[in-house]
């Protein structure tokens, strides 16, 4: 296997890749994805990765250019955080509606107004529903492999989607942690050269983006749609297939210490690591509390966490975005309408935690879970929480 | 596409909605939404060919006898009639 080396998570996904023999890179530096980005372009100036790196003028360029450069068949990698990836908005769903196997990182963070630099999940939520395949991580170990995966997934031409990977911005990117790389010859045995299914070519002429008629409009979503839910059993063949080249296997819901608990947490991202301490200081107390971490938020893997919550009485989502004005956050919208077709369905509640880099310690999650545990008791409370609000 | 749009299922659009085959547009008659249309008077007409010079959306054709002719992509917008040199151009209203 790889050597095992300290490494600053930022510099270990642009070495992933590196790795990846990513062809053409199109940033726009912005906090806390800049490192990234800044590395990414060294690596290209010392003439250590053969790519093209175009320094765009803003994150909407950053994706023009990459769907410019992917529609031309070359591999393509950018990245972002919070307001680059707001500008990018319109871009996103050409780059999936085009169908261009872009890979990009966003390093999570919170969105003006008021500014904030600082982590949390409102810069992807509102990008729910662009299209892309959508994973998140919670240490740098998974921010590196995921990086590779990646390339692979959105290539395969029984999938051929943009794919994002999400990363909390500081809390991961900014953090050196004990990682294990792979050697080069390893990642081009998994990875090999990317085949373009189409792409732009004055030999062989396409259009790519042209309009649809009212007549067609519909059946493109529905296409659309189908790849992307269909890119589930693809995604997962990946997995397998690093799980058993390096033995770190990946679920798209991972559980922690759910066997037979009735309270079950569930969040994305590396809060899930705190959780997951304040689980183990419940589980020592008797209580019967697990944890859910959903890997996959698209396409959403609804039949995975309906297993995995089989057996629980009581579900609470910790949300890291606020849907303002409306019912719950995101996450927790989306479970609960995984569960409300079903006779037989948990409690689930919903809990708004670390918001604009706001810290969360496990004490955090061992408070949610007694106020859920009395809620239910009482009967039914607020829509959603706002943990520590103050006022 | 060999089908008529309106009959193309999800399962056999191209990945992408991507168009392979070049000159689609031919197949799409732009100017089935005119509300009115050129009509020529041909005693006044010189056959200049100002009007085919200055439409915008080439839906004027040239026919073999020399005058002119609106074709299925106008839209009616009347830039020939304003700028025909004899005024043997008139917009008439479309009719069902």
């Amino acid at each position: 296997m790889g050597p095992r080396v300290g490494m600053e998570v930022s510099i270990a996904v642009s070495r992933a890749v590196q790795l990846a023999r990513a062809e053409a890179i199109a940033a726009y530096p912005i906090t806390p994805q800049t490192h990234i980005v800044e590395h990414l372009s060294s690596l290209v100036a010392n003439g250590d990765l053969e790519a093209e790196f175009v320094n765009v003028e803003s994150e909407h360029s950053a994706m023009s250019a990459s769907v410019g450069s992917a529609a031309t068949g070359a591999r393509t990698y950018t990245a972002t955080s919070s307001q680059g990836l707001a500008l990018m908005h319109e871009i996103l769903f050409i780059a999936s509606g085009m169908r261009l196997p872009i890979v990009m990182t966003v390093a999570n963070r919170a969105l003006s107004a008021p500014l904030s630099i600082w982590n949390d999940h409102g810069d992807i939520m509102p990008e729910r529903d662009i299209g892309w395949i959508q994973i998140f991580v919670e240490n740098g170990q998974e921010a590196f492999d995921h990086s590779v995966m990646a390339f692979k997934i959105a290539e395969d031409h029984r999938v051929l989607l943009p794919t994002i990977i999400n990363l909390d911005g500081f809390i991961l990117t900014h953090v050196v942690e004990p990682l294990e790389m792979l050697e080069q010859e390893t990642v081009d045995r998994f990875l090999p050269p990317l085949t373009p299914y189409l792409k732009l070519d004055p030999k062989k002429p396409v259009t790519m983006g042209a309009f649809a008629l009212p007549e067609l409009y519909t059946e493109t979503k529905m296409a659309h749609q189908m790849a992307l839910t269909n890119s589930y059993g693809h995604i997962l063949e990946v997995w397998r297939e690093w799980g058993e080249l390096t033995g770190r296997h990946y679920q798209p819901v991972e559980r922690y210490r759910t066997e037979g608990a009735r309270v079950l947490l569930l969040l994305m991202g590396s809060l899930a690591e705190v959780a997951e301490v304040a689980v183990d200081e419940m589980r020592e107390a008797g209580q019967a509390v697990g944890l859910l971490k959903p890997r996959l938020w698209r396409p959403f893997p609804f039949a995975d966490l309906r297993a995995a919550m089989a057996g629980a009485d009581l579900v609470i989502v910790c949300d890291r975005a606020m849907s303002l004005g409306g019912a719950a956050g995101p996450v927790l919208a989306e479970v609960r309408s995984a569960f409300y077709p079903l006779a037989q369905r948990p409690q689930v509640l919903g809990y708004i935690v670390g918001l604009g880099g706001r810290d969360v310690q496990p004490q955090v999650f061992k408070d949610i879970v007694s106020h859920a545990l009395k809620e239910i008791e009482q009967g039914p409370g607020e829509e959603f929480y706002l943990v520590g609000v103050r006022g | 596409m060999s089908k008529a749009w309106d009959q193309v299922t999800w399962q056999e659009l191209e990945i992408g909605a991507v168009l392979t085959e070049p000159g689609s547009a031919r197949a799409y008659r732009t100017g089935d939404w005119r509300s009115m249309h050129p009509v020529w008077d041909k005693k006044r007409c010189i056959q200049c060919g100002v009007c085919w010079t200055v439409c915008p959306e080439a839906g004027i054709s040239e026919e073999p006898d020399g005058y002119f002719e609106m074709n299925d992509y106008c839209k009616g917008c009347g830039i020939c009639a304003k700028e025909c040199v004899t005024g043997c151009i008139s917009m008439a209203p479309e009719e069902e």
